[in-house]
């Protein structure tokens, strides 16, 4: 048998692209973040990260992770469970809908979100009355972020779920267990792989929101500004090596979170074989 | 415990969009401590029957004819699965992998509310006793991707029995394993049921599993019960054709009657019937060949394929006035004597007959030994 593509030359000049173009646009991108963001030394990257500004901006993106992670994953999980374990009119339909995060650019989500509940918006206007303020204001921010990551977890749940089938928890259930001590006992172990790597990305997404975030925030330094509009912000100042000194530190998450993710891979890999 | 159901009934789909109905109202009485077999080919409501007992499924809602469950004088109707106490077994074990075979085996009583719940060092006593039931205690820390296939439905067996159910209940428990084993576990199983003295209910579509294993076996097709009788009865005397054809091989003989004698081309057969077609069917050991006919039987046949198995010789018979083979089994001392080859041309000569002519009606059977 002849393989295609195994052919001494056809393989080098396979190989030798798949080598420059990942250099060319990965690899090279990520180095010259660093790069940049070192470029005037250490302390000056060190001052850069150490701005009340930037603090801020860095507090408030993790804090808007910390909520959205446990919102999304209660929601996924009660979403996949839904989707594979019952029958019911409308699953299909909530099936799709479940990929409307995905579909629609943020930029479109951010702004629906703001003529709904901005203070001029259908919701927003009884809202103002009231004296409630989610636009402009981590309450808005939150919620873009948990709309654009919606779909994260349950996606990762469901194809897995409707695999396994409901055999083990019938089996559990005839055993005279109870919901709670079925899911936490029989589905979640079952799960667990794919619920952790649902919630990597998720938390990767709302780390690096922009669009979404850019429409409903205001970007307010020290107020309504996260790690992503700051760089932007920088870079429009002319602060290129703070731009980047913040630009790296996002790198630096979403390296850690692919290190996370290949750490798992690599488990589950091992615990298979 | 015994069992009762009374019109249950399922159908799936909505009205107008393709209705199918996987069991027509059926009634039903399991005596306390039977073994009892749900027997029928694929598609004819038998799991679905076991699941409504279990509480898995839940039968149709009939206004004008309530159904009803009783496990003695329990009435389990609206009773959910967890309540029902019940044991179940699936066909493809369903054990817990995270869990050791231990874990398994103790989860129904762990899974007990913090009232119920026996001591942790009760627990462990209990485990212990059923693995040694069901022969693996010295499995207990293993998981169950490190088992066999039969291991594991043991296992899940002794995970069924840990929290003395009622009533267990059996889904194609054997399905998945190989023959040896099957037949091993077939015998252990009857065993255990006789020991510990429980009512069963088991799904198969194994005739021979069903014969072997039940006292009595429920014969299923199309949502309806078609016979419930002791293996014995249900093999001297099915009460249809599709029972008569699904317990065994079946040959066929389809020819026109005239004065006492059924003809169908060459081939000639005395029968007590009347005028008019008629259609007769032999099980292979009904069949006996010989050199030369008799007055009563004129059958000419040839051989076309010989596989001696077991104590009895499978043999098949072709023939133009025959519109499918036939299969006959003899003996080897026949099969010796005639020194039967294939492509040789001998007469079959039947020892008895049966016929159903009409549906719902008891056999005929005929004695034309010569």
């Amino acid at each position: 048998m002849h393989r295609i593509g195994d052919a001494p030359k056809v393989r080098r000049a396979l190989v030798s692209a798949a080598v420059i173009l990942s250099a060319l646009f990965l690899l090279l991108p990520l180095v010259a973040i660093f790069a940049q963001a070192f470029s005037a030394g250490a302390d000056v990257f060190w001052r850069n990260i150490t701005q009340p500004d930037t603090l801020s901006a860095i507090g408030l993106t993790l804090f808007i992770t910390v909520l959205t992670i446990p919102v999304n994953l209660v929601f996924g999980v009660a979403l996949a469970w839904l989707v594979t374990r019952f029958r019911f009119p409308g699953r299909r339909l909530l099936q799709t809908l479940i990929d409307i995060p995905f579909a629609v650019s943020p930029v479109v989500a951010g702004l629906v979100y703001l003529l709904l509940y901005g203070r001029n918006g259908w919701i927003g206007g009884w809202l103002d009355t009231h004296d409630i303020q989610l636009m402009f204001a981590w309450p808005g921010i939150l919620m873009v972020t948990i709309f654009v990551t919606c779909p994260f977890v349950a996606r990762e749940l469901i194809p897995l779920m409707q695999a396994q089938g409901s055999r083990d928890e019938e089996a559990a259930v005839t055993l005279g267990a109870s919901g709670w001590t079925l899911f936490r006992r029989v589905t979640l172990p079952n799960i667990r792989w794919a619920l952790l790597y649902g919630v990597i990305l998720t938390n990767a997404r709302a780390v690096g929101e922009f669009g979404a975030v850019s429409v409903v925030s205001g970007a307010i330094r020290g107020q309504t500004n996260t790690l992503p509009l700051h760089v932007e912000l920088l870079y429009q100042d002319y602060n290129t090596v703070g731009a980047f000194a913040s630009a790296s530190l996002l790198a630096l998450i979403a390296l850690l979170t692919l290190a996370t993710k290949a750490g798992l891979e690599w488990r589950a890999a091992r615990r298979e074989a | 415990m015994s069992i009762r159901l009374k019109n249950i009934a399922k159908t799936y789909g909505k009205a107008g969009r393709g209705v199918s109905r996987a069991l027509e109202p059926l009634d039903l009485d399991i005596h306390e401590g039977e073994l009892i077999g749900l027997l029928g080919p694929s598609g004819s409501g038998k799991t679905t029957l076991l699941r409504i007992i279990a509480g898995l499924e839940a039968a149709d809602t009939m206004s004008d004819r309530p159904s009803s469950i009783h496990f003695g004088d329990r009435d389990v109707t609206h009773l959910h699965v967890r309540d029902r106490r019940i044991g179940f077994v699936f066909q493809h074990y369903a054990l817990f992998m995270h869990m050791s075979v231990f874990d398994n085996v103790a989860f129904g009583l762990t899974a007990l509310p913090r009232k119920q719940r026996p001591s942790s060092g009760e627990i462990r006593a209990r485990v212990q006793r059923l693995l040694e039931m069901v022969q693996l205690e010295s499995l207990a820390n293993r998981y169950p991707a490190q088992l066999s296939g039969g291991q594991q439905q043991r296992v899940s067996l002794a995970r069924a029995l840990a929290l003395r159910p009622d009533v267990l209940l059996l889904d194609e428990p054997f399905g998945a394993l190989d023959a040896k084993v099957r037949q091993e576990l077939r015998r252990w199983l009857r065993h255990l049921h006789d020991e510990l003295n429980f009512t069963s209910v088991f799904v198969t579509h194994d005739q021979e599993e069903a014969l072997e294993l039940s006292d009595r076996v429920v014969v299923m097709s199309n949502g309806r019960i078609e016979q419930i009788d002791s293996p014995e009865v249900l093999y001297r005397s099915p009460a249809n054709r599709f029972v008569f054809e699904f317990l065994g091989d079946v040959n066929r003989l389809e020819g026109h009657v005239h004065d006492g004698t059924l003809t169908c081309g060459d081939a000639r057969l005395d029968v007590d019937l009347d005028e008019g077609s008629h259609e007769l069917l032999l099980r292979p050991h009904e069949i006996k060949l010989d050199e030369h006919p008799t007055e009563l039987a004129h059958l000419p046949v040839t051989i076309t394929a010989i596989a001696p198995v077991g104590a009895e010789v499978r043999v098949e018979l072709e023939a133009d006035w025959l519109a499918e083979p036939w299969l006959a089994t003899i003996r080897h001392a026949d099969f010796e004597r005639l020194r039967i080859k294939r492509g040789q041309r001998l007469y079959a000569i039947p020892r008895q007959w049966h016929q159903f002519p009409a549906a719902n009606q008891r056999s005929i059977a005929s004695e034309t030994m010569s």
